[in-house]
């Protein structure tokens, strides 16, 4: 996994918690800077996918591992 | 670029139905959405300091139940005193052991991500409600008003 300067740990949460949560962790980030979320909801794959599409924010990795899932998302 | 724009109508009371106002419009705002939820009729209930609903399984066969209970189980029963507070006991402890928020986080989301909460004056006034029992940083007002809103939305929905 590549470098990150955050991380939100949503694991156990479930929609649309991940979500908000990452959002909030965002907003108090700076552009450029990068947030790994770990998850265990099955849906926030694609909503983290349809997250950064709709916010422009860039979603740089997204894989399962361990039965959670990590996400990379680039703040823009 | 000007924010899309999602306009809700809430007009259920319940504790399942009061889900997918908070829901949708707090992952809209995540999303960079504007959101404005109206609030009617039995919804009002989603706007009160001390959120007490209920889940009924009365006339309402999709409800899921333990021990295969909607399989079974008579209708009459399920009017039973007691009936509604059990499965609203069990409804909230499922919720809780597979991380759903709660209504009241989903809420205070909503208000935080600056969601405008609109009352129904109209049913407010209708059922007595005491403005004192709401939460703070709700708006009263009437259809048009929400029509001012709604008519600008890129999606408007009536839960």
């Amino acid at each position: 996994m590549a470098d990150f300067d955050q991380e939100l740990d949503a694991s156990g949460l479930n929609c649309p918690l991940p979500i908000l949560r990452a959002k909030k962790t965002l907003n108090a980030m700076a552009s450029g800077q990068v947030l790994h979320i770990v998850a265990t909801d099955p849906g926030s794959v694609k909503d983290f996918d349809a997250f950064a599409k709709q916010t422009g924010n860039e979603l740089m990795e997204s894989k399962e591992e361990g039965g959670k899932f990590h996400f990379l998302i680039k703040k823009s | 670029m000007e924010p899309k724009k999602l306009a809700i109508i809430a007009t259920k009371g319940s504790l399942d139905w009061a889900y997918p106002p908070f829901i949708l419009a707090s992952t809209a705002s995540a999303l960079g959405y504007e959101v404005q939820i109206f609030f009617t009729f039995y919804g009002l209930q989603l706007l009160k300091k001390d959120l007490a609903l209920e889940v009924t399984p009365l006339g309402n066969p999709g409800m899921p139940m333990p021990l295969g209970m909607d399989k079974w189980f008579p209708v009459l029963g399920l009017a039973l005193p007691g009936m509604q507070a059990m499965m609203t006991a069990m409804m909230k402890k499922k919720m809780k052991d597979k991380g759903v928020a709660s209504l009241e986080v989903l809420r205070e989301l909503c208000q935080e991500a600056e969601v405008k909460l609109v009352a129904c004056q109209m049913t407010v006034d209708l059922f007595d409600m005491e403005k004192d029992n709401f939460i703070d940083g709700v708006e009263y007002a009437g259809a048009a008003a929400f029509f001012e809103f709604a008519g600008e939305s890129d999606i408007c929905l009536y839960i």
